[in-house]
């Protein structure tokens, strides 16, 4: 009986333990989520006035108008873009850091989250005073004579990315660390005493073993510049804004409440499509590991 | 019929709200109430808080900071009474956050945006009832400033504090001063200038500055495909859309563009910095007004009494010198000073018929189709 009533206890304890956490969830996730679902449904009257007569017009009015399906083809393509250069650019920062035999890799790690110790929004200004017509690079390319008129760098789709990058990097080399560094070094040697050259030791055995890191940090990448706003409203011309600046405007300027729901649950549904296929290809678990070690 | 107690409270706070009984007395009443219940109810707790601060949310910028040294320091200086102040960029902003606050808590005194925005706020019913008794300073006011608010609600909510032009600010080292006087509104549609154009990216604006550029009355367009042509086409010349004050001024000093549409007040800060830029109201130019408006459900006497301060003439004039913007004060009523006299708009008359100030009736009648069209339109579709 006793050993019986302790199991029910055991059993109860990791519910308890969670309940904080799960109660989190509900009350600041799927409750608001839930909100968002239902006001989606609601009748838009005026600027800041809506009424709770459920109809689908606003879903009626986001599956007919190719308006909104440029922005998500378009928001798709350049979180795309953005986290592709960002797999590129972080494996081998990454690839350094895990391989080096250098004493206080602490160090380099550290490097990397320094920036977050900086407001976002400031780091995303600094790209103005670095892209401008007046900033860093062009005036040093008409200092030394290189150019006669300024190269337009800034509020341009180039510099949405490029702003987006600075601020996923970091997200992406840590995911393809985590990855590289779990990686039994035996196997690599192996694969060189069995005939392998440097370059076919980490075709074969160290990219597929780093390749849950690099996608976990891919899906990362891409889902945070999905729903990025900032940086191209302070990067972006007339023609970059992504789908996060049309929920803002749609919310924020024309006080459209039920539409802008309408389509913060469409984002949240890309989003969530694109995780459930990563994960029937990679599995989620990829991210929960790295985060264990 | 048999009325509650929470009722009869609800009645007592909306009797307090309105500013129909003062706080010392809602005070005495619900802690009576609150005694003989055992509880003290959330208002009351509410009101104890708000005579020791009020809530002020502006433009913030330069015009925030005026209202700050010359109005709020010297006020908390007389009474003990702090302002907490936010700032927005976008007075859709405050009302967005309005709607998941409560109004007269959150949110109590807005530096808001004229008739256009009065109306948002009573269509969502957050509009107070002023006590006009206990501010004495708005007999200073301009009558032809307050009648317009005062058509829509017979009570006021707010009291008119400055004006000011959207007009057009240029580089001086890039165009001339001749050049700006004779091409006035098309300057902003000037294909020699496309690329280095900014524009302020607000729906009334462009369809203004479009009806002037197509020769349209702004408050009375009849070809509305010519206007929004032109928006298009303003569109294409555009290097950015600025959204607050400060990204304004700092696209003009960086040089980043040399003509846009500005407020004035901005620019004379600018100026006053020694950047190169000059400020032109073309015919037809906007002219705006602002207002101080209290929310509902605010502590009205502290309100009120913080808003007569503001209006008080050495405060109002000290505040409108630091803003560059000319007070709402009737210059028939009180002396104003030279500088004020030289700012971009100001009307000497009092009586505002050299203005053009944008229609309530036309524009909110357009404002929700419009919203949406430009939001596209500036989207690129």
């Amino acid at each position: 009986m006793a050993v019986s009533m302790l199991s029910a206890a055991e059993k109860r304890r990791p519910w308890i333990l969670l309940a904080p956490t799960l109660a989190a969830l509900v009350l600041l996730m799927l409750v608001p989520i839930g909100i968002m679902l239902v006001y989606s449904f609601y009748k838009f009257q005026t600027a800041g006035v809506e009424t709770p007569d459920l109809n689908l017009g606003n879903w009626h009015e986001f599956f007919s108008d190719s308006y909104y399906h440029g922005f998500l083809w378009k928001t798709a393509r350049i979180s795309a873009i953005t986290a592709l250069l960002c797999a590129v650019m972080g494996y081998p920062p990454a690839y350094f850091i895990a391989m080096t035999s250098f004493r206080h890799k602490w160090l380099l790690l550290l490097l990397l989250i320094v920036p977050f110790w900086i407001s976002f929004t400031i780091r995303t200004f600094s790209w103005v005073h670095i892209l401008g017509e007046k900033g860093v690079i062009n005036a040093s390319l008409m200092g030394l004579g290189l150019i006669s008129e300024p190269i337009p760098m800034l509020y341009t789709e180039g510099s949405v990315i490029m702003g987006m990058i600075h601020f996923l990097l970091p997200y992406m080399v840590l995911n393809i660390y985590v990855s590289l560094d779990g990686i039994d070094r035996n196997l690599i040697s192996a694969a060189r005493s069995l005939g392998c050259t440097n370059w076919q030791a980490f075709k074969e055995v160290t990219l597929p073993l780093s390749l849950p890191g690099l996608g976990a940090g891919l899906l990362l990448s891409f889902v945070l510049a999905a729903g990025s706003y900032v940086t191209p409203q302070i990067l972006g011309g007339r023609k970059d804004s992504l789908f996060g600046n049309l929920i803002f405007d749609t919310i924020m300027k024309e006080l459209n409440w039920p539409m802008g729901t309408t389509l913060s649950v469409v984002l949240l549904v890309l989003l969530g499509i694109v995780s459930i296929i990563y994960s029937r290809y990679m599995g989620l678990s990829t991210i929960t590991k790295g985060l264990s070690r | 019929m048999k009325m509650s107690s929470t009722r009869r409270l609800e009645r007592l706070k909306e009797a307090y709200g309105n500013g129909a009984i003062d706080r010392r007395k809602f005070l005495g009443l619900t802690a009576a109430a609150a005694a003989s219940m055992g509880v003290m109810t959330n208002w009351s707790r509410n009101a104890l808080a708000a005579a020791s601060e009020v809530r002020f949310d502006g433009w913030g910028g330069v015009v925030q900071e005026a209202i700050d040294k010359y109005a709020f320091q010297p006020y908390t200086a007389k009474t003990g009474r702090k302002v907490v102040q936010g700032t927005f960029d976008d007075e859709n902003v405050v009302i967005t956050k309005l709607k998941a606050a409560t109004p007269g808590q959150d949110f109590q005194v807005i530096h808001s945006s004229g008739v256009e925005y009065y109306k948002k706020y009573i269509d969502n019913g957050w509009v107070s009832e002023i006590n006009e008794a206990n501010i004495p300073n708005m007999a200073n006011v301009m009558t032809a400033m307050i009648e317009p608010f005062r058509k829509m609600t017979p009570k006021l909510s707010c009291v008119p504090y400055d004006y000011g032009t959207t007009g057009i600010a240029y580089n001086t080292k890039v165009i001339s001063e001749a050049e700006a006087k004779e091409k006035g509104a098309n300057l902003l549609v000037d294909k020699k200038y496309a690329g280095k154009i900014g524009a302020y990216g607000d729906m009334v604006t462009r369809v203004w500055y479009a009806s002037l550029q197509t020769g349209q009355d702004p408050n009375n367009a009849q070809d509305m495909e010519a206007v929004w042509a032109k928006v298009r086409e303003a569109r294409d010349m555009t290097k950015k859309y600025w959204s607050s004050g400060a990204e304004l001024m700092d696209l003009m000093a960086k040089e980043e563009i040399v003509v846009t549409e500005a407020w004035s007040g901005r620019i004379a800060a600018l100026q006053q910095q020694g950047a190169p830029v000059a400020y032109h109201d073309p015919k037809g130019s906007y002219a705006w007004m602002e207002d101080m408006l209290i929310l509902k459900g605010s502590p009205m006497a502290e309100c009120e009494e913080l808003i007569n301060f503001m209006l008080d003439p050495a405060t109002a004039i000290a505040v409108a010198e630091g803003q560059n913007y000319p007070p709402s004060l009737d210059p028939k009523k009180v002396k104003l000073t030279d500088k004020i006299a030289k700012l971009p708009a100001f009307d000497p008359t009092g009586e505002m018929t050299s203005l053009t100030f944008a229609n309530p009736d036309y524009w909110s009648s357009h404002s929700d189709e419009w919203t949406k069209q430009w939001d596209r339109i500036s989207k690129g579709a």
